[in-house]
């Protein structure tokens, strides 16, 4: 199958703002509110989930004319789980300090909806090439949230970027009142409502009618 | 929902099922366990290494430009039987992993109610510890601590000179307390308030507190801000394992004077043990 160009910008740009898997669709919130406190590994899961995405997507393609549709989302499920280990394998193997730092959610990117999702709405319909740029679409529009998210939680609840000092914090001789509520969780779904909110009101075709 | 196209009917046999299955199940394994094992030995030098760092931070050895396996060169790790305080030889050094021999119900015992300061129900009966020794003379006694704080249990290492009272340093490696409350046990200013401090009095007893406001002696040290609970682990965990239940004996046996640490070769060390 040729690779229509606009197919293409679609299923590539599409997941970052007009259908994001987490503002828009609201899967994979799990990992958003769980690795988000520091932005590397956000950065980390946003790299292991893309991969995985993208490479389960072009798998269960290229197998969708053989599976039976009564085993399918067990299928999914193996090739899925399959692909996590092996990230999570590579992590340990080279990104340990990382890798220890995430514990379990390189794990959980199994149970993350939007690998799924992708793999049962889309790769077993499409073909492989597309599927695969669906899956970095989407891990794209995970992404950006993600890095979003992960900017404001660890530039305002510890003043710093990536390690680097930006706002210094007061226990450490600076000036600033770090907001302990960032580095947890739940401040996570104040930040992803909030870009929801943002987003919705940049592009109201995404906001639901009401019943 | 439907299949997607072509044949069919076939795809969705009972025989085909089954070939699929287990084909998959065939091909996925193979992935997964050759991953596993190509990078074990990566895996296993990773967890090492990060476990010498920790040490070494604990003894204050650790500077921006160390090599982690240099320094670590000068560190000996030992094996002693708490109930007795003697250093003893195991079998197999290197698959000794204390936190799963605290879970074995044969290598370790259970603490009772009231002793148990630490909230961690069992402990292993054989403990590792390092030993630093420099120009041939013991340098930096390090011990293995853990117990529970609010939410989690935290585990790290605490360094005693020679003299076995004084702390060189302290480091915890693991734990998942309150972030920017209890969390701050990592953080290094707070870590950096504990070197110099007197951990045990003269007859060896545990004496240093964690104090709320500021330290004025050097048995005290500050408390965690915002964070009594954590603070109250730290305190319980040190005394714990500084008391006749954890370290106490082997700390009150380690003669330095025997104990030159001459390239501790199996020989000199069971020496060390007999007389122990």
């Amino acid at each position: 199958m040729a690779i229509d160009k606009q197919e293409f910008k679609n299923v590539i740009l599409k997941p970052v703002f007009d259908n994001n898997p987490i503002a828009l669709q609201v899967l994979g919130v799990c990992s958003a509110l769980a690795v988000t406190s520091k932005l590397e590994t956000a950065l980390v899961m946003c790299l292991a989930l893309t991969a995985v995405t993208a490479c389960s997507n072009m798998l269960i393609s290229l197998m969708r004319h053989q599976i039976p549709s009564s085993i399918r989302i067990i299928v999914q499920m193996t090739v899925i789980a399959s692909l996590v280990i092996v990230v999570d394998q590579l992590l340990k193997a080279y990104a340990f300090q990382t890798a220890k730092q995430m514990s379990v959610f390189v794990g959980l990117i199994i149970t993350n909806c939007i690998v799924m999702g992708r793999a049962e709405a889309y790769a077993m319909k499409n073909g492989p090439v597309m599927s695969f740029f669906d899956g970095i679409g989407n891990g794209l529009g995970y992404s950006v949230i993600l890095i979003s998210v992960a900017v404001i939680r660890e530039l305002f609840g510890s003043g710093s970027i990536l390690g680097y000092v930006i706002l210094n914090p007061i226990k450490d001789g600076g000036w600033y009142q770090t907001n302990g509520l960032l580095l947890l969780p739940p401040s996570a779904f104040f930040i992803i409502g909030l870009l929801i909110w943002a987003i919705r009101t940049w592009k109201p075709e995404q906001v639901e009618e009401t019943k | 929902m439907s299949a997607s196209s072509a044949p069919a009917k076939n795809k969705e046999s009972f025989t085909r099922t089954i070939i699929v299955a287990v084909t998959l199940c065939l091909v996925c394994s193979i992935i997964v366990s050759s991953a596993a094992v190509f990078l074990k030995e990566k895996q296993i030098k990773n967890a090492s290494l990060d476990k010498k760092r920790n040490i070494l931070i604990a003894a204050n050895l650790l500077t921006a430009d160390t090599d982690v396996e240099k320094a670590f060169s000068n560190i000996e790790q030992k094996f002693v039987e708490l109930s007795s305080g003697k250093m003893i030889e195991l079998d197999d050094p290197t698959s000794f992993n204390q936190r799963q021999s605290a879970k074995n119900l044969q290598t370790s015992v259970a603490i009772a109610g009231e002793n148990d300061a630490a909230r961690i129900g069992r402990r292993s009966k054989i403990a590792s510890v390092y030993l630093v020794k420099k120009n041939n003379r013991l340098e930096t006694i390090i011990l293995p601590i853990h117990g529970k704080g609010l939410f989690s249990t935290l585990y790290g290492f605490i360094a005693l000179k020679a003299d076995k009272q004084t702390i060189v340093g302290l480091k915890f490696y693991e734990q998942g307390e309150t972030p920017g409350l209890g969390g701050e046990v990592e953080n290094p200013n707070w870590l950096a308030l504990w070197p110099g401090k007197k951990l045990l009095n003269n007859n060896g007893q545990p004496i240093l507190k964690l104090v709320k406001g500021s330290a004025k002696t050097e048995f005290e040290v500050d408390a965690l801000s915002g964070a009594t609970m954590t603070t109250r682990g730290v305190q319980n965990m040190i005394d714990y394992w500084l008391s006749e239940q954890g370290f106490g004996v082997f700390l009150s046996k380690l003669d330095l004077a025997q104990f030159t640490l001459v390239s501790c070769s199996s020989a000199s060390c069971l020496a060390t043990r007999g007389d122990a």
